[in-house]
């Protein structure tokens, strides 16, 4: 019974382990992605909050492009477009950490915005009042109340992209679904039900990997709600 | 850039468009429809059905699209479920989307004050009527913003469809891209159909979203 579904195949050779490393791949790539949307976005974020019209209609394209256009046309966009329109020849690692980032700053500016623009406005008067400068009003008394609304936000942002790397396959990178599938093939003949059991293990993984991240971030935004 | 190649391509394009319109609109309403009914299992707190649908929930919220699919078109049919490439898009898709929606239902119908419903109950309206035409219609209008970001959502994750060999806009484009090299057409053509696609769907929901607006807080 467990060896009819494919289950088996993960215990031949380093089966288990080749998944593993193909699921370290995704999480690197959206770790870096992340690290590089959270420092962008807060820095584009309060620039986005000075109301600048220039800056706030660039940044309402922006945001609207990101809404719309699915990561796997970026992606596309950005691997063979890229190549094809400039002649660069991106990785596609590099070219799905630029897509990713591309979509994660939106996200997170557009989040910082919203909770610093959401500080009343007797905040800024009161640190005004109390002489502080722009940079300090932004430093001691701004960004400590906008975290705790950022923080859980900016956790839950990891598990979307950590989600969103199964697409980098699609542009040739070996991760856990690659991999899955090069088991099932090397296994065709000696395991047929392999597809059930890896794919069902590549299914737990991804799982394992992100639900105590989001259970973190529900945490968090409950413990800080007010 | 070839103005020829762009023309011969349309009607490739416009068959797949209408293939990723069919699959994406069926998928979200079948979502709907698992959303509103896990919506209510949660708020009503019904037994056992209740834990079943948190444990859905967690599921398909911490798992990407595309391995849904694969385990869905490719691992199924090794147990003797075998789905065509469409109704594992439909499928795959509405069970995604019917976490999202659960969710999305759950908390707008949490969010109603218990004001509203006190005033209901000492206006003497029964279980059935506080919950017809008080909490559902404030539920609904706190749930507008997030299904809206859920369809939009959901008509994106489209895209992935193509690896399940499902013929929709990105394995047109893909394809075309591999037969001939004109990527730069193809890719536009890409961007336009989804623009087409997303574009009226995002620009109706934030007109939505204002109009709910005003009838919660006359603002």
């Amino acid at each position: 019974m467990f060896g009819s579904l494919g289950f088996d195949v993960l215990f031949k050779g380093t089966n288990m382990a080749r998944l593993l490393g193909g699921l370290g791949i995704a999480l690197k790539i959206s770790l870096i992605s992340v690290a590089i949307s959270i420092a962008a976005g807060i820095v584009i974020g309060i620039l986005i909050s000075l109301k600048n019209p220039v800056m706030d209609g660039v940044f309402k394209v922006y945001l609207e492009i990101v809404r719309i256009m699915p990561q796997m046309v970026l992606l596309f966009i950005v691997y063979f477009g890229a190549a094809k329109a400039m002649g660069l020849n991106l990785s596609p690692e590099l070219s799905s950490i630029i897509v990713f980032s591309f979509w994660g700053i939106a996200e997170m500016s557009d989040l910082v915005r919203g909770a610093v623009t959401s500080i009343p406005a007797i905040q800024y008067e009161s640190s005004a009042a109390l002489g502080f400068n722009r940079w300090q009003t932004y430093a001691y008394v701004i960004i400590p109340q906008t975290a705790r609304r950022i923080i859980p936000m900016s956790i839950n942002l990891i598990t979307r992209m950590i989600k969103t790397t199964s697409l980098v396959m699609m542009i040739g990178i070996v991760e856990v679904l690659k991999v899955g599938q090069q088991i099932i093939e090397a296994n065709r003949k000696s395991s047929p039900n392999a597809a059930f059991g890896i794919f069902a293990t590549v299914f737990v993984l991804y799982f394992l990997a992100c639900y105590p991240i989001s259970c973190l971030s529900k945490y968090l935004e409950k413990k800080w709600e007010n | 850039m070839e103005t020829e190649a762009i023309r011969e391509y349309i009607p490739l394009y416009t068959q797949a468009f209408i293939l990723t319109l069919k699959t994406g609109w069926l998928g979200i309403l079948l979502s709907a429809i698992i959303g509103i009914s896990g919506g209510f299992v949660l708020y009503f707190k019904l037994p056992v059905l209740s834990s079943l649908v948190k444990m859905y929930v967690e599921l398909f919220r911490n798992t990407p699209l595309l391995v849904q699919l694969f385990f869905i078109y490719f691992g199924l049919p090794k147990i003797g479920i075998a789905l065509s490439a469409f109704v594992c898009g439909v499928l795959g898709l509405g069970l995604l989307g019917g976490a999202y929606m659960t969710e999305s239902i759950r908390s707008g119908l949490e969010a109603v004050p218990d004001s509203q419903k006190e005033g209901a109950v000492s206006l003497g309206l029964d279980r059935r009527q506080l919950f017809i035409y008080v909490v559902l219609p404030q539920a609904f209008a706190i749930s507008i913003p997030s299904i809206v970001a859920n369809v939009i959502f959901l008509l994106k994750e489209t895209s992935v469809f193509s690896a399940i060999s499902l013929m929709d806009l990105m394995f047109q484009a893909k394809d075309l891209i591999g037969l001939y090299y004109k990527t730069a057409e193809c890719l536009i053509l890409l961007v336009v159909f989804y623009i087409i696609m997303l574009l009226p769907v995002s620009a109706l929901g934030r007109y939505f979203e204002k109009k709910l607006r005003f009838g919660m807080y006359g603002d």
